[in-house]
C-alpha cells in the first residue's frame, strides 16, 4: 500500500512541477503567498510576531493552494480522459486517493510554512533593530496546526466536489466558494455580534481558543475525509 | 494460466432504462486474438468495463483468467492490460515517464521495468523520442504508446477497446502491425473490440458479433463468411440485360445473379470453375472487363447480421 501511494505521489509530483507549462503555473501560484509574506510583516511591524497576522497566511494560503491543485488531480483526470486507464490499473482506490491528496497537502503546507518563515525573515530585516523577532509558541503552533488541518480539510472537500464535477474549472470554482464562504460568514457574524463575541472569547485563554479551534477543525477533517474515502470507489466513479 | 481466458455467463448490465449488455454468454480461449465486433453503442465498451471490474453487472457473471470480476476485480486488473476508449496517456509526462508510472503501478522491479520500457519503445519505433512530452505526439503515436503500456507488465490478457479508432490509414496499419507482432511474440490473449471489419479479418482467430448488447454470432471468420452464403463471382463489364440474367439463373451452379451498374454479382451454390459462366456471358454479347472470384467479406457478413436482426 505504501509503495502504491508513493507511486501515485511520484506521478503527481512529476505532473505538478516538471514541465514548462506547469512550471509557469507553479510560479504564478506562488506570487500570492510571496506577497502576503512580504507585505503583511512590512505593514504590521514587530507586532506581526505577536498578533494573529501570521495566522492569516496559515488560514488562506493552504485553502487557495489546495483549491488549485486538488481539482486538477481529480477532476483533471476525468477531463483529460486518463481516469479510466488509471482505474483499470492494479492501484488500489485508497492508494490513488492518498497519493494525490498527500502531494497536494504537502505542497500547500510546505508553501504556507515557507511563507510564514519568509514573513519572519522580512519582519526581522525591516523591523528587527538588532533583536531577533520570533513568533510566540502559541502562534507558531497555531500556524502549524491550522495550516495542516485546513490543507487536509480543503483536500477532502476538493475530492468530494471533484468527483461530482465535469471539469477542473467547475470543481475549482465550487471548491473555492465552499471553502471561503464559511470563514466569510463567520467574520460577518463576529462583526455583528462583536461585543458578545469579545465577552465570550474573553472567558478563555489564547491557548484554549486555539485548542478548541484545532479540535473542531480536526473533527470536521475526519468527517470530510471519511466521506471522501467512502465516495472514492472505482465502481461509483465510473458511473458519475 | 487457464485454457479459457474469459468466460462470460448471462452477463447483463442496465443503465437506468437502457440495457447495454443483454444476457451475453461466450468463452474466449487463451492465446488468440479475439474480435468483439459490433456497431457503435452495441455494448462493446460496457463489456470491457465489466470484464475489468470497473462496472458491476446487473445480472450474470464473468470470469477473467479464472478470477470473478465481481469479487476478484483487483486480481483481474493485476493480470490484465488495457487500452480503453481513450489512450489514457498523461500528455504533460514524457513517453518514458508514462510507462515508468504504470510500471511502478504494476510493481515491476526497477531494472526489469527499465529494460522492458526500452524493449517496447524500441519495438514500436519510439525509443529515440522517449523524453518528449507525449502531448506533442500524433494520435497514432499516442495509441502505440498506449498499446505498449497495456503490454508493459507482460499480462497474459490484454483488453483493447477500438485501438485504431480515429487513426488515418497508415497509423492504423502501423498500430495493427505492432499489435500482431506483440501478441505473437508474447503469446498473450487479446480481447479486441472494433467495428473495423478489415482489422478483425486480418487479426482475429475468432470473433463474436453483438448488437444492442446481445450476441448475434460467434465463430472463426471463415465460419461466419460461410454463413453469409457460398462462393461468389463478381464480373465487371458491359451488356448485362435480363436475357443474360435469365441464362445465368438457369444454370444449376448459380444460386442468384444480380446486376448493379456495371457489376454482375453471381452467387454460386458451391465452389466451381467459373470459366463456363464467363464463356456463356461472352457468347451472349457481354463485354467482360474483369472477373473477381471469392467469398463474402467479414464486412458483408456483419452487414447481413445487422440486417437480419432488424
Amino acid at each position: 500500500m505504501i509503495n502504491d501511494i508513493l507511486t501515485v505521489m511520484w506521478k503527481e509530483r512529476r505532473g505538478m512541477f516538471r514541465y514548462r507549462g506547469s512550471r509557469t503555473r507553479f510560479l504564478l501560484v506562488l506570487v500570492g503567498p510571496l506577497l502576503m509574506a512580504i507585505v503583511f510583516p512590512l505593514q504590521a511591524g514587530p507586532a506581526w510576531v505577536k498578533d494573529l497576522d501570521s495566522v492569516i497566511i496559515a488560514v488562506f494560503v493552504p485553502i487557495i493552494l489546495v483549491s488549485i491543485t486538488i481539482p486538477d488531480c481529480f477532476a483533471g483526470e476525468r477531463e483529460r480522459h486518463t481516469l479510466g486507464t488509471l482505474l483499470a490499473s492494479c492501484l488500489p482506490d485508497r492508494a490513488i486517493l492518498f497519493g494525490k491528496v498527500a502531494v497536494s497537502v504537502a505542497f500547500a503546507w510546505g508553501v504556507t510554512l515557507a511563507a510564514i518563515l519568509l514573513g519572519l525573515v522580512t519582519v526581522n530585516i525591516a523591523h528587527g533593530e538588532g533583536r531577533l523577532l520570533l513568533l510566540t509558541p502559541t502562534i507558531a503552533l497555531a500556524d502549524l496546526a491550522l495550516s495542516f488541518l485546513l490543507a487536509t480539510l480543503s483536500a477532502g472537500a476538493g475530492v468530494l466536489i471533484s468527483l461530482r464535477s465535469e471539469t477542473v474549472q467547475q470543481a475549482a470554482q465550487t471548491l473555492t466558494a465552499v471553502l471561503l464562504l464559511p470563514p466569510m460568514l463567520l467574520g460577518m457574524i463576529m462583526t455583528l455580534l462583536q461585543d458578545r463575541v469579545r465577552e465570550f472569547i474573553g472567558a478563555f485563554k489564547g491557548e484554549q481558543i486555539l485548542l478548541i479551534v484545532v479540535a473542531i477543525l480536526a473533527v470536521i477533517d475526519v468527517v470530510v475525509f471519511v466521506a471522501a474515502m467512502t465516495r472514492f470507489q472505482r465502481s461509483r466513479m465510473y458511473l458519475d | 494460466m487457464t485454457e479459457t481466458a474469459i468466460r462470460i455467463e448471462n452477463l447483463t448490465r442496465d443503465f437506468e432504462t437502457v440495457r447495454a449488455v443483454d444476457n451475453l454468454s461466450l468463452e474466449v480461449p487463451s492465446g488468440i486474438i479475439f474480435g468483439f465486433l459490433g456497431p457503435n453503442g452495441a455494448g462493446k465498451t460496457t463489456t470491457i468495463n465489466l470484464l475489468l471490474g470497473l462496472l458491476e453487472p446487473t445480472d450474470g457473471r464473468a470470469e477473467v483468467l479464472g478470477f470473478d470480476t465481481r469479487t476478484q476485480a483487483s486480481e483481474v486488473r493485476t493480470y490484465t492490460g488495457a487500452l480503453l476508449e481513450h489512450t489514457g496517456i498523461y500528455e504533460h509526462l514524457s513517453a518514458e515517464d508514462n510507462l515508468e508510472f504504470y510500471g511502478r503501478a504494476w510493481r515491476m522491479p526497477a531494472t526489469e521495468r527499465q529494460a522492458r520500457i526500452k524493449e517496447l519503445l524500441t519495438r514500436i519505433g519510439l525509443w529515440e523520442r522517449r523524453k518528449e512530452p507525449a502531448g506533442k505526439w500524433s494520435h497514432g503515436m499516442k495509441q502505440k504508446l498506449a498499446l505498449a503500456r497495456a503490454m508493459l507488465h507482460r499480462p497474459p490478457l490484454v483488453l483493447l477497446d477500438e485501438p485504431t479508432a480515429g487513426l488515418d490509414v497508415m497509423a492504423a496499419v502501423a498500430v495493427r502491425d505492432d499489435l500482431a507482432s506483440l501478441a505473437a511474440s508474447e503469446g498473450v490473449t487479446v480481447f479486441l473490440t472494433t467495428h473495423n471489419m478489415v482489422e478483425a479479418e486480418r487479426l482475429c482467430a475468432q470473433v463474436a458479433v453483438i448488437r444492442e448488447g446481445s450476441l448475434v454470432a460467434l465463430g472463426d471468420p471463415d465460419d461466419l463468411r460461410a454463413r453469409a452464403g457460398g462462393p461468389r463471382v463478381e464480373i465487371v463489364g458491359r451488356g448485362f440485360n435480363e436475357d443474360v440474367l435469365a441464362l445465368l439463373r438457369a444454370r444449376p451452379e448459380v444460386a442468384a445473379a444480380e446486376v448493379h451498374d456495371d457489376h454482375l454479382m453471381i452467387e454460386l451454390r458451391e465452389e466451381t470453375d467459373v470459366a463456363p459462366l464467363v464463356s456463356l456471358l461472352v457468347g451472349a454479347g457481354v463485354q467482360v472487363a474483369e472477373v473477381r472470384h471469392g467469398k463474402a467479406s467479414l464486412e458483408e457478413v456483419f452487414v447481413t447480421l445487422m440486417e437480419e436482426e432488424r
